[in-house]
């Protein structure tokens, strides 16, 4: 019975505190209470602590007040064996004990050098703390839907085979997969290794460490979503636990026998509204209210775990998966195929291969229909090896524009890459791809290429396309000729996307995706100025629009422009002082000191202003560094999201950077004075390109990055050696 | 009749073992109790149907067939609105000077002129400040306490406007009050009032001496029990759940037993601070006794129940039959339920009774006064004179039953929100889904009186049984919980005899599927619990609209039918068993039934027969559950087969919430 759960969870909550207490008492005896200590990539503190009771932890000291305060008054009595007092309530509160206790336990332990863990057995080193960027380049996903969910698995399954296969199973749901825990030294994380299962990001496999208390990691990340993306208070604990509950959809499936440590955990886990489920003979919480349905369930067949579990938390799963004999879903996309596994191969530096989707009248198309023209490589098909490759996409349909041709083709690589045993780089003429010899062994064909690009396009752009087709070009001349011609329609494309102005158009178009995670926050796209998570533009909105005309991108008219300097048009105000839901009264497009567009969190870099340079920076957020105006990524960040308008900060779109269009009411590109060496690594032919149009040819060596200049002294000292423009221009303010 | 059927029908008058036991004390000593003298005496057939008027001295006049209006000219439907009025208006008037006093005492205590009284849980200080709009920012404890203590003080001499809690109550229910004109405006006036309109020769309409009779009443329900019950959580604590020992088994024969007895719970509180003082154990021991032993009953047993886990000696039928253990050193008694006899029965033992209100005295028994200036003193004067009496028990004529149950209590309205959630998930949210997924089919409150025309506890508990095999939780209070108590059922194992359903939520929480939620003012928790779940969502927008019931089984005091009626204001069906009082008037009878529920949607009867309670209950939660919307409740669906909750439930679910939210929009 639940009093089990109850007893053991409270018992936990007590031990962990006692434990911790001990151990940072130790730590302060070495460093002294001022010590101070942040986990690497968070603007949160100690992000669990922070969320719900708005204390900054910062020192040891701050770590024993919170001990003392927040974590101990939760500890409550285990229950009498008779005439008990009740214990739900309390066994919340002993989780979230243990929660805040694991917490500062990992900050020791970072102190300490123990984290993350490295384990030589398997030669792996666990994620240990997820950094905040993680999940704003997880953003997109988690709100668009094609990520529903987590799941944090702890223990070990029964076998090696079962536990790839529950882990298999999620990853096409599409389920991000943290792994914590062990069974008597067994664990998934080790099951996976020895089945040679990649693990890490990419493949959407983290392990975070090998005992319960590591689940704190995900658990404390969740916890920053609210904040992050919800424009959510610290220490507004009930929204912030309603957030999680309504919007995080994360659950825990527990793998194995379960000590006290693993049942307080979960109580924890519930009080943000995420249920377990196990594979053993629990006892059962099913009534539901604190989360969603029910608490702790138990399912004692494994392969029907992962059903269960999702049941359990109520996630939605579309997963839409072509015909072909191998895994399919996001989660593949991350993997990589090394030469030697690689059984077939086309394109990049290694034989002829490009790309394209045409628009083509409805009848020319045999909907369905995939062919492979070309004889010189037959034999190849089951040898492996080498060949050209021409992918060419037809389709027709009554509602297909020649303009959804880009937004369609740009899909190509996703639908690829989700394949298992699939890899795939580029686009166009310099696309790159390799199909694996477990994949060739599973059945995977050519042909399925042609399978996948079918089925995919139908399902992701069901009102566009009526009918598909697809033809497989592998004879290296036929290739060649072909390229040339598509060439000669990716340079069209091209001119008319550059031709394509704010000016040009009187619709833009809304993005709306993000406000199921920050519900006052709107985009709004124009062909000059992209989404700020990057990945939505207006062609893209203007297609989602006509896919789903009720959907999260809506046409949005520009009305009468009030403003065109700092871009504020009529319609676009009302529109974004409806949709904030009042919050704001509308914003401006070029400018980033008067109303900037605000963000959802996701955006892929901050553009913040730098008054002793009297210019600005652009932070992408892989960077984790320190930034000229002393605060890092995911300190500024916490300042940009959640729907808030901040003057003097704005997320972006990277690619923002290259339009015309960029800030241009504070002074444009001129104004740049710092940016990181990737954005400089990835944006440089375009930047250049930027710097020439404006006049100013040498403009790109004159801006900053961080290996020049990580504050404001060195900054100065750089722009004024260098003769940057901003120097003189008129002040930003 | 022989003198053996005699015993045996008394002892069958009682459900609890150590009442039957001491009952047989009191026929061999030939002792004069409740239970022989109900039997003795009939009760006034005109009277009890409230056929006859002694409001003037033209009469006073019995109603008849042949005389069918009184010498004014008041038919039956007058005379019986007018008395129910009248039992309404006393009803109130004792929960409003309770509260009254406890203001008093706040006040005191906030500006340091009490003695042992001080403001204790400022959480619910500040809650209580939210509720009365009073800035809290800055302010020490004590300054907010006497803003809070004033402001409800207000309350009893207002004469225009509302009373302040009127604001607890869901929007709708206000606005109900409001286009009805039921809105109180003081305590004491609507009192006033009452009996005013009940002179002869004024109000002579029963329909509107019916209206008013829900407004006196809403200045209980909503006034005097409220802020009595949310002063002494102030003052003494708000209760959490605490282990209480029940029955008359819980008196030692080795230690100073000290019964409180009565509604109030200052100088109670004082007691159990006093008899734990090293100075008055060694004072015990001294006289011989090992230890003092704290027992309470009726309602201030209640109060220490619910706050230091003193346990009860019984109910309102036990009173007499305790001191027949010839094991009491003292009871001190305050106000409200007090039978007379017990001067009559302490005479046959050592037992000293004391009294201790100024508004409360019996002629024969100790008089020693409680004052808030000198609470502790007094608490300690009262416990000397028990101790002093440790001495005197007389050793043979000791009777201590070997019964003792143990039980939860401490169910306050934030303990429960409290226990769905903990500090960070709290709320109602668990229950409601539990009702609104079927798991649980309704609530009823079982609460109120025994009755000596009735079975002590015996209409109580198989209500609760009832209720609780069929999915209902229980919540009670008063002599009702004690009831429950004394047999076993607020211990959590009683969950085991619940459905499937409601034993499934009790498991998850730890509970007892009966929850006391404290002593006769308490009934309020209930009020405030109603109005939480409906601000919670997804039962309806008024208390009206929850799947709930009260019932009161074994009434007999006004304070009953002033609760009644004030459930019934609130928007509750309410049934009362036993008997009616206002049997005699057919139109009376009418007017609270079909009358009132047109009205304010809740309604009051009277229902004799436990099964018809139950049928009638049920039938309401039903009427209530489909009016809503809800899933149908089908009994067994739940707890034993295991199954998740399926997918055309949960796309139903989905479905609601998004109509809710479009609707919200």
């Amino acid at each position: 019975m639940s009093k089990t759960i109850a007893s053991a969870a409270i018992r936990a909550s007590h031990e962990i505190v006692e434990r911790v207490e001990t151990m940072l008492q130790e730590v302060i005896a070495e460093k002294g209470s001022d010590f101070e200590f942040e986990f690497p990539d968070t603007a949160y503190f100690l992000p669990h602590m922070y969320c719900l009771t708005g204390f900054a932890c910062k020192t040891l000291g701050d770590m024993q007040t919170a001990l003392n305060e927040k974590a101990k008054p939760l500890l409550k009595a285990v229950p009498d064996e008779h005439v008990y007092k009740p214990y739900l309530g309390e066994t919340l509160d002993a989780g979230m004990a243990t929660l805040f206790a694991q917490e500062i336990l990992m900050a020791l332990r970072y102190i300490k050098g123990l984290e993350p863990v490295t384990d030589p057995e398997i030669d792996l080193t666990y994620n240990g703390f997820i950094g905040d960027s993680i999940l704003r380049d997880l953003g997109f996903q988690l709100v668009d839907g094609s990520m529903p969910g987590y799941v944090v698995i702890l223990g070990a399954a029964e076998s090696d085979e079962r536990a790839e296969q529950i882990v298999r199973d999620l990853q096409q749901k599409n389920i991000l997969i943290f792994l914590a825990g062990n069974v008597k030294g067994n664990s998934v994380t080790k099951q996976l290794h020895r089945r040679g299962v990649d693990m890490g990001w990419p493949t959407r496999i983290v392990p975070l460490g090998p005992d319960t208390e590591h689940t704190i990691y995900a658990l404390h990340w969740a916890a920053r979503a609210g904040l992050t993306f919800g424009g959510l208070k610290a220490g507004d604990f009930k929204m912030n636990l309603k957030y999680s509950l309504n919007r995080v959809f994360a659950f825990a499936i527990v793998l194995g026998e379960l000590d006290d440590m693993k049942w307080s955990t979960g109580a924890g886990a519930i009080n943000q509204g995420f249920p377990a489920v196990c594979d053993t003979n629990v006892p059962e919480i099913r009534p539901r209210g604190v989360c969603t349905y029910e608490h702790v369930v138990r399912e004692l067949d494994q392969e029907k775990i992962v059903q269960t579990a999702i049941e359990t938390r109520g996630l939605k799963i579309i997963v839409e998966k072509p015909p072909v004999p191998v895994a399919y879903g996001p989660a593949f996309e991350g993997e990589r195929i090394r030469k030697e596994d690689t059984f077939l191969e086309f394109g990049g530096n290694k034989s002829p291969a490009f790309e394209l989707v045409r628009m083509v009248e409805l009848d020319q198309v045999e909907d369905g229909k995939v062919e492979i023209i070309g004889t010189e490589n037959v034999d190849k098909y089951e040898k492996g090896g080498v060949i050209p490759l021409g992918v060419v996409v037809e389709v027709a349909g009554r509602k297909m524009q020649k303009d959804f041709e880009p937004v369609l083709e740009r899909k190509i690589h996703d639908f690829a890459n989700m394949a298992q045993g699939i890899w795939h780089m580029g686009q166009r003429d310099i696309c790159w791809c390799r199909i694996s010899k477990d994949a060739f062994n599973e059945g995977f064909r050519i042909e399925h290429l042609g399978e996948i690009h079918v089925a995919m396009m139908k399902s992701k752009f069901p009102a566009i396309t009526d009918k598909v087709q697809v033809k497989l070009y592998t004879d290296a001349a036929e290739v060649e000729r072909l390229r040339e011609e598509a060439r000669e329609i990716y340079h069209e494309r091209d001119i008319r996307v550059a031709n394509m102005t704010d000016e040009s158009v009187d619709t833009y178009y809304s993005c709306l995706l993000c406000q199921s995670f920050a519900p006052n926050h709107v985009c709004v796209v124009s062909p000059e100025r992209l989404g700020l998570c990057g990945a939505v533009n207006w062609m893209d909105a203007k297609a989602a629009f006509e896919i789903n005309p009720t959907g999260g991108n809506q046409p949005v008219k520009k009305g009468d422009t009030t403003d065109a300097v700092k871009g504020r048009w009529k319609g676009v105000d009302e529109y974004v002082q409806k949709e904030s839901h009042g919050a704001l009264e509308g914003f401006s497009a070029y400018s980033l000191m008067d109303a900037p567009m605000t963000s959802c969190g996701c955006f892929e870099a901050i553009v913040a202003v730098v008054p002793e340079a009297n210019g600005i920076m652009i932070v992408d957020r892989g960077y984790t560094g320190m930034t000229p105006i002393g605060m890092k990524f995911s300190t500024l960040a916490g300042t940009v999201g959640g729907g808030t308008q901040t003057p003097g900060f704005t997320g972006i779109g990277k690619y923002f950077l290259t339009s015309k269009k960029f800030l241009t009411a504070d002074g444009g590109f001129k104004r740049v004075v710092w940016l990181t060496t990737s954005i400089k690594n990835q944006l440089g032919e375009a930047l250049k390109q930027r710097a020439e149009e404006i006049g100013e040819p040498d403009l790109l060596d004159k801006i900053a990055d961080e290996t020049v200049a990580t504050d404001a002294e060195q900054l100065v000292a750089f722009l004024t050696e260098k003769e940057h423009p901003a120097l003189t221009m008129e002040s930003i303010f | 009749m022989s003198q053996d059927t005699k015993k045996v029908d008394l002892i069958n008058r009682t459900i609890d073992k150590t009442a039957k036991e001491l009952l047989k004390v009191a026929e061999k000593e030939g002792i004069s109790t409740a239970f022989n003298r109900a039997a003795e005496i009939k009760p006034c057939p005109i009277g009890q149907k409230s056929m006859c008027c002694k409001h003037c001295f033209m009469g006073p006049c019995r109603i008849t067939k042949k005389t069918p209006v009184g010498v004014c000219g008041a038919d039956v439907d007058t005379i019986a609105a007018r008395n129910f009025g009248r039992m309404v208006a006393a009803g109130t008037a004792s929960h409003a000077d309770h509260g009254r006093d406890m203001a008093f005492i706040l006040l005191a205590a906030a500006r340091g002129e009490t003695e042992g009284i001080e403001i204790k849980d400022v959480e619910k200080l500040h809650a209580v400040a939210g509720h009365l709009d009073i800035e809290t920012e800055g302010k020490t404890k004590e300054q907010i306490g006497e803003e809070v203590a004033l402001k409800f003080i207000e309350d009893f001499g207002r004469q225009k406007g509302g009373i302040n809690y009127i604001r607890r109550a869901p929007k709708r229910r206000q606005d109900l009050w409001k286009e009805r004109d039921l809105v109180p405006r003081g305590l004491d006036r609507e009192v006033v009032e009452m009996m005013h309109r009940t002179h002869m020769g004024v109000d002579q309409d029963p329909k509107s001496l019916l209206h008013h009779a829900l407004r006196t009443s809403l200045t209980d329900g909503w006034g005097g029990a409220m802020l009595a019950t949310d002063l002494s959580d102030i003052l003494y604590g708000t209760p959490t759940p605490i282990k209480a020992k029940m029955s008359v088994g819980l008196l030692k024969e080795d230690e100073v037993n000290l019964v409180v007895h009565g509604h109030e719970p200052s100088l109670s509180e004082m007691m159990v601070v006093a008899s734990q003082e090293p100075e008055m154990l060694e004072y015990a021991k001294s006289k011989g006794a090992s230890g003092i032993n704290l027992a309470g009953i009726c309602c201030t047993a209640n109060e220490v129940l619910m706050r230091q886990g003193i346990g009860s000696a019984g109910n309102f039928l036990n009173q007499e039959l305790t001191i027949l253990t010839g094991a009491v050193e003292a009871m001190v008694v305050d106000v409200q339920c007090i039978m007379e006899s017990l001067a009559d029965v302490a005479k046959n033992y050592h037992t000293k009774l004391i009294t201790s209100s100024p508004k409360a005295r019996i002629p024969e028994a100790i008089h020693i006064e409680f004052d808030e200036e000198h609470a502790m003193t007094v608490a300690r004067k009262v416990l000397r004179e028990a101790i002093d009496n440790f001495p005197n028990r007389k050793k043979g004529a000791i009777t201590l039953p070997d019964y003792v149950s143990e039980s939860i209590g401490g169910f306050s309205h934030e303990y429960i929100k409290y226990m769905q959630g903990g500090t960070y998930r709290g709320s109602f949210r668990p229950l409601n889904d539990a009702i609104m997924d079927g798991r649980v089919q309704g609530v009823v409150g079982i609460v109120g009186c025994n009755n000596p025309r009735d079975v002590q506890d015996s209409a109580i508990v198989e209500l609760a049984k009832e209720f609780i095999s069929r999915d209902i939780l229980v919540i009670t209070t008063g002599c009702g919980g004690i009831a429950c108590g004394k047999q076993g059922l607020l211990a959590p194992e009683t969950m085991e005899h619940a459905g499937p359903g409601l034993k499934e939520v009790c498991e998850a929480v730890g509970i007892s599927p009966v929850l006391h939620v404290g002593s006769c003012v308490d009934n309020t928790r209930i009020l405030t619990i109603a109005s939480d779940m409906v601000a919670e969502g997804g039962l309806g927008d008024d208390i009206a609209d929850l799947p709930a019931v009260g019932i009161c089984p074994e009434w007999m005091s006004e304070k009953a039918l002033a609760i009644g009626c004030y459930f019934v204001a609130s928007g509750v069906h309410t049934i009362f068993g036993v008997g009616s009082p206002i049997e005699g008037s057919e139109k009376v009878t009418q007017l609270m039934r079909e009358g009132w529920e047109k009205d304010v949607g809740g309604k009051l009867e009277f229902v004799p027969d436990t099964k018809e309670i139950v049928q009638k209950a049920v039938e309401t939660i039903t009427k209530g559950r489909k009016a809503l919307g809800i899933t149908e409740y089908v009994p067994g669906k739940f707890g034993a087969e295991k199954v998740l909750m399926d997918m055309a439930d949960r796309r139903r679910l989905e479905d609601e919430q998004k109509a809710k939210a479009a609707a919200a929009k």
